[in-house]
């Protein structure tokens, strides 16, 4: 039997064809993931190229000619004359990069440090979990944008708009690491007092390889949950730090900034500047937490 | 002290083992309460043979177990395997020296990683140690999986995929694999059903042939124990109470909770008249924080008088090779 047929009769993927929400929140999440991915063969134009900018475009209304070009956009046009269309598209793409980035980069920390907390207790523990803790004390928002607001501080004038991004990724992924830290310290302190664990130990395995190669791999089912949670809340997080104008640059606009923009518009009636981006932050992180939400209840048995 | 003068046929020796646990000074209140959980425990096991412990829960035989493996914290006393002291080994000394002695755990579940395959997890202490080329490893993987009773090409299953018994052959398969001086079976048949149980004993025992292995053998089975174990120590409450040959225990209990204990064997044999000698234990053991200031056993015990509840009794030798810590034995 091929993997595949494995993989479709396994509970899992049983699990999957019988809930209609899973399945429709995945066909969405792709669809967006695979349109960001080929925006280039699909947008109608590049829009962080500013020659390919017309100011006479501005405002055009979705579906209808612009008064002096003549031109018509499916989804209308920003104050700058960006087809939001195509914008969308383009700013999916940094949504979608800051938010894997980001829960890379937490999931790493996370999953590291829980697993020496757990592992090695004592003073480690406390002083890793202490840390947590504080953290968790305040709103995530709040500590990336202070990570946003020293990191920037660091990186020189000429360069801050390239190193956005990674600025970015660095604040959010290290705002969420906590997450990851705390259950994995949990599931290592169960793990630990396994027996397996004892006899890799009478072999004379150190700590480190015992942590790696078998503590790991059985703590990663809870992880892939809190990844998948998290990649919605990281979008959201990036959209939220991009509208507030610290994250995004305005001339790379992520779907946060294109909401910020349109903001602006939204009582001289320009409403689709605003309404269009937000629909896809709302439809991709929305198809990301239903998926992350079914993914929890489909590896938990205890739910069946 | 007598380190190095081990007879070459003692293949451990075990002199005074204490272990411990609290009785640090604590921030708030206090002194934290200790539990004797070993409580000076010597004996020695002959290379070759199998020396059995048996208890009751809470008698300290697994802490016993667990200390010898350096897995439990040695509070006081020493570990002497063939004329190796590793009661004092620290660190990376101890990490080189862990195959020497193995263990078969009791739970056939949790002793085996379940992410890792059959094959992998008996050869990984072979990676470990380096052993052999790469062809040479796969051959005594598999031929550890034939001496074990499994088929070479389970290899590629999940620990998942077998069944207790099958599961605690990988276990004997696992410690097998690095040649070890001792192996300490904790309980290694209690979670299987009977006939598995003799199937695993059986496949111990012809090992034992084969290969002349030294098994610590820790039980509360006197069936299994008595099937199995060449010598017998008593625990009850951190102490060894009785000890002898398995033939000279099982006819001619000496200690009362000896005698207790197989009275509390069932069997189908017993007729009205043996029902009314037998001895009943009545409560718990005291508790292993506040130990009673004589014999560990007088307050439970049929026979006690007033001496047991004053003094200790020492652990003597009464006939050829039957040591009873008893003063009416």
């Amino acid at each position: 039997m091929s993997v595949f047929h494995r993989f479709w009769d396994s509970d899992f993927a049983w699990d999957f064809r019988h809930s209609p929400v899973a399945v429709v929140s995945f066909l969405v999440a792709l669809l967006l993931v695979l349109s960001a991915l080929f925006a280039p063969l699909i947008a109608t134009i590049n829009p962080f190229e500013p020659g390919n900018l017309n100011l006479m475009n501005g405002f055009t209304a979705p579906g209808t000619q612009n008064a002096f070009t003549g031109e018509s956009f499916i989804l209308g046009t920003d104050d700058q004359g960006r087809d939001v269309y195509s914008t969308i598209l383009y700013g999916m793409r940094i949504s979608l990069f800051v938010g894997f980035a980001a829960v890379a980069l937490g999931m790493l920390i996370g999953v590291t440090l829980g697993l020496v907390a757990g592992y090695f207790g004592g003073w480690t523990d406390a002083i890793i979990m202490r840390i947590a803790d504080v953290q968790l004390t305040f709103p995530s928002i709040l500590v990336a944008m202070l990570i946003f607001g020293v990191a920037k501080g660091f990186t020189p004038v000429e360069y801050r708009d390239q190193l956005a991004i990674w600025v970015l990724i660095l604040s959010i992924g290290l705002s969420d690491w906590v997450q990851f830290a705390r259950v994995v310290r949990g599931a290592t302190l169960v793990e630990k007092q396994k027996e397996y664990v004892q006899a890799a130990r009478l072999i004379g395995r150190g700590a480190m390889p015992i942590l790696v190669r078998h503590i790991l791999p059985n703590v990663l089912s809870p992880v892939l949950v809190i990844a998948t949670i998290s990649l919605a809340l990281a979008i959201i997080a990036e959209a939220t730090l991009s509208f507030l104008g610290v994250g995004a640059p305005s001339t790379q606009p992520s779907l946060g900034t294109l909401i910020r923009i349109g903001q602006n518009y939204l009582f001289s009636g320009e409403w689709w500047i605003l309404f269009f981006p937000s629909a896809t932050l709302l439809a991709l992180a929305l198809s990301v937490n239903l998926l992350g939400d079914w993914l929890r209840d489909a590896l938990n048995p205890k739910l069946k | 002290m007598s380190g190095a003068q081990a007879k070459p046929d003692i293949a451990l020796r075990v002199e005074d083992l204490k272990v411990h646990f609290g009785g640090k000074k604590r921030f708030f209140s206090g002194y934290a309460n200790t539990v004797h959980a070993v409580d000076g425990v010597s004996f020695e096991v002959p290379a070759g043979k199998t020396f059995g412990i048996v208890g009751e829960s809470g008698s300290g035989k697994s802490t016993t177990a667990l200390a010898i493996l350096r897995l439990a914290p040695i509070t006081s006393g020493k570990v002497v395997l063939g004329d190796t002291v590793i009661s004092d080994l620290e660190k990376e000394e101890l990490r080189s020296e862990r195959s020497r002695f193995q263990i078969v755990f009791q739970d056939p579940y949790s002793s085996l990683d379940p992410r890792k395959r059959a094959g992998a997890i008996v050869r990984e202490p072979l990676e470990l140690m380096k052993i052999g080329t790469l062809k040479e490893r796969d051959e005594k993987v598999a031929a550890l999986f034939v001496q074990v009773g499994l088929r070479p090409e389970q290899q590629a299953l999940f620990p998942h995929q077998f069944s207790g018994g099958q599961r605690q052959r990988l276990g004997l398969a696992r410690a097998l694999s690095t040649r070890p001086e001792l192996i300490v079976c904790d309980e290694p048949v209690s979670a299987l059903d009977v006939a598995i149980q003799a199937q695993i004993l059986n496949l111990m025992a012809d090992l034992q042939k084969q290969l002349g292995l030294t098994y610590l053998f820790i039980s509360h089975d006197l069936g299994v124990v008595q099937h199995i174990c060449d010598i017998v120590a008593v625990m009850y409450l951190g102490q060894i109470v009785e000890q002898a040959d398995r033939v000279s225990l099982f006819t001619n209990p000496r200690h009362p909770y000896t005698k207790a204990l197989l009275e509390a064997v069932p069997s189908v044999h017993q007729n009205k008249r043996n029902r009314r000698e037998r001895i009943r234990l009545v409560g718990d053991p005291p508790s292993p924080i506040n130990l009673p200031k004589g014999c560990r056993f007088a307050s439970r015990c049929p026979v006690a008088e007033a001496r047991c509840h004053q003094e200790a009794p020492p652990l003597l030798e009464k006939e050829n090779g039957h040591q009873v810590a008893c003063f009416l034995a």
